[in-house]
């Protein structure tokens, strides 16, 4: 380890509270009154008022295509409860949706900030409406012959290539390829996070899923089937970050931010990257043990991405959780991912059940775990360290959280 | 020239000076890159400085359009008009240059006999446009006769 500890300032940060609005597959409710929602249960949930909150963070920032990709930017927040801030930063070129919580940990150790508000919203699910998935895609032009391709998308649009499940399938069929990884295997993300879902009330998709189900579903891009991709949905969720001396008598104890990861070494991009059978991810996760004493194998819980089943798999090699490539004998069968089992995994349902909050979900249920607040769906053992990581492709990070 | 006698509908790219050379190259059957002069680092997709020896004399070179398949993934879902379904969406590694990749469609081949690894040529889809004819590279596999330019 070359750095010393007093260098690692993400460790003068904690996770004090966090809070969700409502969420669903398409409520139909103004965006930014979801995203307020979750912003004063966060505030509330840590035990501070909104005059207490001087920073404010958040992914991506305004945007107004793809449609229901972003609820609210930082300024609709910071105006709406008149936040007087001594810091604020949204942006979508970052390490991913945890990103943005990295910045407001580097913010309130750098003393810019003494509790920073980060959210994430969407509403991609009443943006669909009945148009189906496809309408949310970047880029699907949708207006016949006048539309041409530029920027990045003109390498994919012409090949009918718009969706990131094909781009994400092309990495998971060559994991295939290299590592005889199988679908059976990688079904178990979704079997996993199925059953959670059942035991979270603010779960999408509840009802049992067996692995016949699963194997039976129409196929989306191989090897990509239906229940491989997460559901956009509605809500909104909020998360409160600390300067660990303010975070000492508040409602919880502080989550500590032990260490982060931000790294890109490879390409951004979809099919330049070097290897197809990792990602981008694999820099972060290794980043993440140059910056604490801790090991992969002290983490006791993990939640990490899982916009697509693979992604789950690609976090577990990055984290240095199970070898390069060995992600689908790890998972395989199920019970090591289970609750009870040694790594409890996507313990709320994931994204593929519990609908794309977009990686702060993940973050959400972190705490809720380690704060013994997730109810029925609690995990049995007591975790004092626990992974969270999110994104896919360059757009990702990892977090690893302490409760001293 | 074109892969079959009905082109299927292509969201096309708007041609820039930047990469209308790989876009057009197709109208000589051949698949043109960027290459940086000094150092011979073939460059995709193009920028204006080369990431090897960040040199700025770039020209523009043709490869033989051999390539091995990358990876694949077999399209079910109509996300927008385009070929019929199920269609390949492939990436290819060229031969000339570790890395030097695309993203594009296998073509004339049965999806059970698809394989990470196979070899592939390059095979031009033409598409009239009054911004500009395109011709769309896609890939075949390589034991199939060399597609004659017409
Ligand atoms: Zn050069």
């Amino acid at each position: 380890m070359t750095l010393d500890a007093n260098s690692i300032i993400e460790r003068r940060a904690a996770i004090t509270g966090v809070g969700q609005s409502d969420v669903g597959r398409r409520l139909g409710r103004d965006p930014l009154e979801l995203t307020l929602d979750a912003c004063l249960a966060a505030i509330d949930h840590a035990g501070l008022t909104v005059a207490d909150i001087d920073g404010l963070s958040t992914y991506p920032g305004p945007m107004a295509t793809p449609a229901g990709f972003s609820g609210a930017g930082a300024y609709d927040v910071i105006d709406a409860m008149r936040l007087r801030v001594g810091w604020y930063h949204s942006g979508l070129e970052t390490s991913g949706q945890l990103g943005s919580v990295v910045d407001a940990c580097l913010a309130v150790a750098s003393g810019l900030a003494n509790h920073v508000l980060c959210f994430r919203s969407v509403y991609e699910g009443t943006a669909q409406g009945q148009a189906g998935r496809s309408s949310v895609m970047p880029g699907s032009g949708g207006d016949g012959g006048g539309f041409k391709a530029s920027g990045f998308m003109q390498w994919n649009l012409p090949f009918s290539a718009p969706s990131a499940a094909i781009w994400i399938a092309m990495f998971a069929q060559r994991h295939f390829h290299e590592y005889g990884t199988t679908r059976e295997q990688m079904a178990q993300i979704a079997l996993n996070a199925r059953k959670n879902a059942a035991l979270n009330p603010k779960g999408i998709y509840r009802d049992p899923m067996t692995m016949d189900d699963y194997l039976a579903a129409r196929m989306i891009a191989t090897p990509f089937g239906l229940f491989d991709c997460d559901a956009p949905c509605d809500g909104a969720t909020a998360v409160i970050v600390s300067r660990i001396e303010r975070a000492q008598d508040l409602r919880n104890p502080p989550l500590r931010v032990e260490a982060v990861g931000t790294a890109l070494h490879g390409r951004p991009s979809w099919d330049q990257f070097e290897d197809l059978s990792a990602m981008p991810n694999r820099d972060a996760g290794k980043q993440l043990w140059t910056r604490t004493e801790f090991k992969p194998a002290d983490v006791q819980m993990l939640q990490a991405y899982d916009g697509f089943t693979w992604l789950t798999m690609s976090w577990i090699e990055a984290l240095g959780l199970c070898g390069v490539g060995e992600s689908g004998p790890f998972i395989e069968g199920g019970d090591r991912i289970a609750r009870d089992g040694e790594l409890p995994l996507n313990t709320h349902g994931g994204q593929l059940s519990a609908g794309r909050l977009h990686g702060y979900g993940f973050l959400h249920e972190a705490a809720m775990q380690m704060w013994r607040q997730a109810g029925e769906r609690q995990i049995p053992k007591e975790v004092q360290v626990g992974a969270v990581a999110a994104g896919g492709g360059n757009t990702c990070g990892c977090l690893l959280l302490v409760r001293d | 020239m074109s892969t079959s006698s009905v082109v299927p509908f292509r969201i096309l790219p708007r041609l820039t000076e930047q990469n209308r050379e790989f876009w057009q190259g197709g109208e000589r059957n051949e698949l043109r890159f960027w290459r940086c002069q000094d150092c011979a680092y073939y460059i995709h997709p193009p920028q204006p400085l080369c990431p090897m020896c960040f040199s700025k004399n770039m020209g523009v070179e043709a490869v033989c359009g051999d390539a091995t398949l990358t990876s694949f993934s077999i399209n079910y879902q109509p996300w927008m008009p385009g070929p019929e379904l199920p269609y390949v969406v492939a990436i290819v590694e060229m031969v000339e240059q570790p890395g030097l990749r695309l993203t594009t469609n296998l073509v004339n081949c049965p999806i059970d006999q698809i394989r990470c690894d196979m070899a592939v040529q390059v095979i031009f889809e033409h598409h009239e446009d009054a911004d500009g004819d395109i011709w769309l590279p896609l890939f075949e596999p390589r034991h199939l006769a060399k597609n004659e330019a017409s």
